[in-house]
């Protein structure tokens, strides 16, 4: 009982933080509002035994992503931006259609398949070390060390592109 | 005991998706879009661990590791290409962006 309130209390957090970032007037705000989405999410993760992504979805995600957000966000010196629902037009009207469309697609996904989840044989059972780092480390050095590998060179690539782009004309050297 | 709930995940999963979306297609502001995009590759990763939990198989996990990473190299670029444009042109509107517009 007071499980079902912890998970119901958090979904509803983390869908208010998740319009809060769309509709938010400053990118700051949007910024924070994500911040606490990814702590939602994260707190899911723990609850779905992920205990390992859990702390990565914190650091790298709640860490390190949204630093960068912030630091060019401060960098820039943005103007507030005109939210969706100030200036609502046709164009705007079409785009929440197209939205709609795809709430639409995941709710009839549903509906025809989850009824028979609770009932599924899987489903009853405890898994105690499925996210553990133990588990994980064996299959991404096992199974996945190919892409593993991959992951590491598209990381080098995005460190040179990214400094490349940002990185200051020097003129007439 | 999360087990009764993973449809609730997977519809929670679904609805942040759908604000992600509406988020890409309504703002101007490149950065706020950016948020966005991270918005809808967490709802995947989302559903992807709910998956992962279902079928007792660390093969989702493993997905969720990669987008992340993923997700990390978009975000380092993006927001290089952010700063180069503003540098030049002095905005992150993406309307006043139309260099490459036909």
């Amino acid at each position: 009982m007071i499980f079902d309130i912890v998970i119901y209390t958090v979904v509803f957090l983390a869908i208010a933080s998740g319009i809060l970032v769309v509709t938010g007037k400053s990118p700051v705000t949007s910024a924070l509002a994500l911040v606490f989405n990814f702590f939602c999410i994260a707190f899911l993760y723990l609850l779905m035994e992920a205990q390992f992504l859990a702390a990565i979805q914190v650091i790298v995600y709640a860490g390190a992503i949204m630093v960068l957000f912030l630091f060019v966000i401060m960098l820039l010196n943005l103007q507030e931006d005109i939210t969706l629902l100030e200036s609502f037009d046709l164009k705007k009207g079409l785009m929440v259609l197209i939205a709609a469309g795809f709430l639409l697609q995941v709710l009839y996904i549903l509906s025809l398949q989850l009824p028979g989840w609770s009932s599924s044989p899987v489903a009853g059972q405890d898994f105690p070390d499925l996210g553990t780092a133990e588990a994980i480390g064996k299959a991404l050095f096992t199974r996945f060390v190919f892409p593993f590998e991959m992951i590491t060179v598209v990381l080098l690539a995005a460190v040179v592109g990214a400094v490349v782009l940002a990185r200051k004309k020097v003129e007439n050297d | 005991m999360i087990n009764q709930h993973l449809d609730t995940i997977i519809l929670l999963s679904g609805v942040l998706f759908t604000i992600g979306v509406l988020g890409v297609l309504t703002r101007k502001n490149a950065i706020t879009i950016f948020m966005s995009v991270e918005l809808m590759l967490n709802s995947v990763n989302l559903a992807l661990i709910a998956f992962s939990r279902l079928h007792n198989d660390v093969t989702g996990q493993m997905l969720v590791i990669f987008v992340m990473a993923i997700a990390a190299a978009e975000v380092a670029v993006g927001l290089a290409i952010v700063i180069s444009i503003f540098r030049n042109r002095q905005t992150a509107n993406v309307n006043e962006i139309n260099l490459l517009r036909w």
